[in-house]
């Protein structure tokens, strides 16, 4: 049996040896450099020639910074807007490489929580170097729920630290564990039309509806990524 | 009983924690459903909040997945 777990392994591409440096190029590392360009030739060329009526792709890069736009207005307020760059930069990664990930023969990088937790933790530290910079040591209320009664607070603080500190946790391991499911089950009903013979082509169609299905969730696992990042920009900014 | 037979019972309980994640997400769209038939108007605000929320109950079924799968390939 082959294990369905293979195609997360981290293989060398090109690797020579430079006597003091060893060079090697992974294809995770190739995926990373394809969605790079991907990202950059998309935004190029869409605001390539500017024009007060819009064409096609002007309309793309458009409609995704409006929809991030008003995602982050509407959950953290119009003083959160400086923080843009950050949402935007983070919705583009995340779903460039989810969506080649789906793309076969290609390395998928977010079902590999080195990546997701570097991302999750960058958020956790700008969230809370934001929260103590605004709000000083009043941001240390966000650990206490409004209308706790005094005798329950330390309690309560206590479980909310925890809450909190398992938010980078929480947020990577989603990332990563839905991409992995994912992939997973996409190659074990690939093994099935394998083993059915003729009868394949059953499978085959369940096969092409999940495929649709992962496409669906790569681009929302970046969205809730992004939605999440907002709400807890919007605690820092607002205290509940 | 063989330790190895253990594992894969092991295996098969920790999905059970499936029947959570879909009653969940069912509950959570269930709502949606409900809630825009009564008030169309507010249908994209009761979307966001509709895909955080089934997010966050798949991300518990997917984290005893995510377990499953370590005890299948990786103990």
């Amino acid at each position: 049996m082959i294990n369905p777990l293979d195609q997360f392994k981290v293989t060398n591409i090109v690797s020579f040896d430079l006597g003091i440096i060893k060079f090697v190029f992974t294809n995770a590392a190739f995926t990373l450099v394809l969605s790079y360009i991907a990202v950059l030739l998309l935004s190029n060329v869409s605001t390539l020639r500017l024009s007060i009526i819009p064409g096609k792709s002007q309309v793309l890069a458009e409609s995704f910074y409006n929809m991030l736009a008003d995602l982050l207005c509407a959950t953290a307020g119009s003083k959160a807007m400086r923080f843009l760059p950050l949402i935007m930069t983070l919705f583009i990664f995340i779903a460039a490489n989810n969506v080649l990930g789906v793309v076969p023969f290609l390395f998928s990088t977010t079902s590999h929580f080195s990546v997701t937790f570097s991302l999750s933790i960058l958020v956790f530290i700008i969230v809370l170097i934001t929260g103590f910079v605004r709000n000083g040591w009043k941001y240390l209320n966000v650990l206490l729920p409004s209308g706790t009664p005094w005798f329950f607070a330390p309690l309560m603080f206590i479980i909310e630290f925890f809450a909190y500190m398992a938010r980078p946790i929480s947020l990577a391991v989603r990332l990563a564990a839905n991409m992995i499911a994912g992939h997973v089950v996409i190659k074990v009903l690939a093994s099935f039309v394998l083993l059915s013979g003729f009868f394949g082509f059953l499978p085959f169609m369940l096969l092409t509806i999940l495929s649709a299905f992962e496409i669906l969730i790569a681009i929302l696992q970046a969205y809730i990524f992004t939605v999440l990042t907002c709400t807890y920009l919007s605690e820092a900014y607002n205290l509940h | 009983m063989e330790l190895e037979a253990l594992k894969y019972i092991g295996v098969g309980l920790s999905s059970v924690a499936m029947l959570g994640a879909a009653l969940g997400v069912g509950n959570i769209f269930g709502a949606l459903l409900n809630g825009m038939a009564r008030n169309p108007e507010v249908k994209s605000e009761m979307m966001r909040s509709a895909l955080i929320g089934a997010a966050l109950a798949e991300a518990m079924g997917l984290f005893a997945f995510l377990i499953a799968l370590l005890l299948i390939f990786a103990v």
